[in-house]
């Protein structure tokens, strides 16, 4: 079996006492900032970017490090809709729906333990699909030529809005912000300035790093500035937890749930435009379908915790399938790992498994390993995360925005790329406001120029042709379905949103 | 009201990307496509998308009240004297006085946010410096 070397090979790589400690690190990081109502997992993927990278860790142990906080704020965002009815981050805004009910009974303690048993099978499940399917789409990508990619480029952006997506007009907005931000600097093909008017900061180019710490951590500050919400949403008599284990008859009526929905949260997961919310989402609506015979879904059903927990954990992992094998993500956190990958000067894609093995196949072993370790904390330490609930916003935002001060300016040691933080930060702020989705602009700074050399490199070898875009019915088939995918939530995005909408939930939330 | 604006200002914007794309000087060694190519693609969506933002607005987003957006301004403002500050007064100083105006400004007692932000300036500089050994701004005093 050579996927079993192979992994083998991967454990060997995450073996090592440094890597274990990121990944203990990043667990418990994760999982405090998934349970932080106001603070998701591209957040907090985002904000400890730069310090992985000032640190000086090498590519592997980076990626454990980051990857570990995005599987415990998978994790940890339930925490948080089960003991508040506030969720976390927006995949857990399912879990609120019978997680709460299940707390207001005195089951508090059964409805954590037994999310945190889905969320582990949902992400092994997931983790194993990764393992399986990456490889093949691996293969797919190599007859990719450069036609092909920007096709790819182009579909990423068109689904990324997400058939949950209200407004195209404002997805492709902030698709084109994003891409006309990543022109700024040297052209690298010709080596002549563009959009940089004459300010010599500007000749690199933009940093992304910069410009995700500022859209996503500093306006979030913002944010809370504007509604003056300092003090905190617990208090210490609602975070009665109570017994910590479920019971077996309740894990063996869950069981045959979570593996559905470890499954149907897997595919959602891989499929662009979809994401954590909606596995979560759909995983839920699945199984109310199937087994709420009774009509006990929404009251309390251990079920309906299991469900969306699986759902959005096995998501979570099939999102990183497309980021590694292809070099697209196809939501939000798994761009912000993007990011992390390119600065560190290591670019995804069907190379990445030839020619950084150990980088692959150590971040898979790492998956498991965060995995098995998230149960392990999540489990009998819950009662520390919840503890964490009590820390006021008044004195945890500004420790995020200096967090964000000392990260961006480790890595430059420049005044001016914190003032363009700064500058993304409002903008973020307003483009929250205006319902403007703030993950494409991202991906648009991030893929701009590979975006633009596929472009320019498959007309020039086609000898300044533009119709060689259109040429292969590959490349027509990744178009159609980039079209498909743009018009589809004109159509049935309104309906789905309401429904995930149902329950009121905080204003402006970042999609996962 | 808000999105017709929004769009407007994107089209504006889009016009505005369009002519610098059009200033940027060929360089004689060129590829087919060229370096204004792609600019000008973004351009267009970019006018296109903020014209049908235009056209078809959606519901109108709460806006702040005025004395919280000033709110946010004077936050703004801190924290761009934080950034031009940090090189000259130093690390420690710098972030304890923009850690103990934003807990300030968030709810905090005017003499709990003191201590908040020098605990807070305090706790960074020895996780990330003295624990993790990264570099961070020196004032004249050292830290």
């Amino acid at each position: 079996m050579d996927v079993l070397a192979n992994l083998g090979d991967g454990f060997a790589v995450a073996f090592t006492l440094q890597n274990l400690g990121l990944a203990l690190l990043g667990c418990f990081l994760g999982t405090i900032m998934g349970a932080l109502p106001g603070l998701g997992p591209s957040n907090g993927v985002a904000i400890l970017i730069p310090l992985a990278f000032t640190l000086g860790l090498g590519p592997t142990p980076s990626l454990i490090l980051l990857t570990s906080v995005y599987y415990g704020a998978m994790y940890g965002g339930r925490i948080s809709s089960i003991l508040l009815g506030i969720p976390g981050d927006e995949p857990a805004m399912m879990t609120v729906l019978d997680g709460h009910p299940m707390a207001k009974k005195g089951m508090a303690g059964e409805a954590l333990s037994l999310s945190g048993i889905a969320s582990f099978v949902g992400a092994f499940i997931a983790t194993w699909g990764l393992i399986l399917l990456a490889p093949q789409l691996v293969k797919i990508a190599l007859l990719f030529g450069p036609a092909e990619y920007f096709a790819l480029f182009a579909l990423a952006f068109a689904t990324l809005g997400g058939v949950s997506s209200t407004n195209q007009a404002k997805s492709a907005f902030a698709a084109m912000l994003g891409l006309g931000l990543a022109m700024i600097g040297v052209d690298t093909q010709t080596g002549v300035p563009r959009f940089t008017f004459g300010e010599v900061h500007l000749y690199d180019g933009l940093d992304f790093l910069v410009a995700i710490v500022g859209l996503f951590a500093l306006s979030e500050v913002f944010i809370f500035l504007e509604h003056r919400h300092g003090g905190s949403d617990a208090s210490s008599r609602e975070l009665k937890v109570g017994r910590l284990t479920p019971p077996l008859s309740m894990l063996k009526a869950c069981t045959p749930t979570m593996l559905r929905t470890s499954v149907l949260g897997f595919i959602a997961g891989v499929l662009p435009g979809a994401g954590a919310s909606l596995g979560s989402f759909i995983s839920y609506s699945m199984e109310k379908r199937l087994v709420d015979k009774e009509g006990t879904f929404g009251t309390g059903d251990p079920r309906g915790v299991a469900a969306p927990e699986a759902g959005n954990n096995a998501a979570a992992g099939g999102a990183l399938v497309p980021m590694l094998a292809l070099g697209v993500p196809g939501s939000g956190t798994t761009a912000v790992l993007l990011a992390v990958l390119l600065s560190l000067n290591i670019t995804p894609g069907p190379l990445l498994f030839a020619q950084n093995p150990d980088v692959v196949w150590g971040l898979i072993a790492a998956l498991f390993i965060a995995n098995i370790m998230l149960l392990a904390l999540n489990i009998p330490m819950v009662g520390i995360f919840t503890r964490v609930l009590m820390v006021p916003p008044r004195i945890l935002m500004p420790i995020v925005a200096m967090v964000s001060f000392v990260g961006i300016y480790g890595i430059s040691g420049s005044s001016f790329d914190l003032l363009i933080m700064i500058g993304f930060g409002v903008m973020g702020w307003v483009l929250r406001k205006l319902d403007v989705p703030l993950v494409p602009i991202i991906l648009g700074t991030l893929l701009g120029n590979t975006m633009e050399n596929n472009l320019r490199r498959a007309i020039t070898i086609d000898n300044g042709d533009w119709f060689t875009l259109i040429d292969s019915p590959l490349s027509i088939a990744l178009w159609s379905i980039a079209a498909i995918g743009f018009i589809m939530p004109l159509i049935v995005g309104r309906m789905v949103r309401s429904k995930m909408h149902e329950r009121g939930d905080e204003e402006g939330s970042i999609s996962d | 009201m808000s999105d017709r604006i929004f769009g407007l200002f994107g089209l504006a914007l889009a016009i505005f990307f369009a002519w610098a794309a059009l200033q940027i000087e060929e360089s004689f060694l060129s590829d087919e496509v060229g370096p204004k190519a792609f600019p000008l693609i973004i351009a267009a969506i970019l006018g296109l998308s903020s014209i049908f933002i235009a056209l078809k607005p959606d519901a109108e987003p709460e806006w702040p009240s005025l004395a919280r957006l000033v709110e946010i301004l004077a936050a703004v403002v801190v924290m761009i004297l934080y950034a031009e500050f940090l090189p000259v007064v130093g690390f420690v100083i710098a972030t304890a006085v923009a850690a103990a105006y934003l807990t300030w400004r968030l709810g905090s007692p005017v003499l709990a946010s003191l201590l908040i932000g020098v605990l807070t300036s305090v706790g960074i500089y020895v996780i990330f410096h003295l624990v993790l050994g990264l570099s961070l701004a020196r004032g004249p005093l050292g830290f």
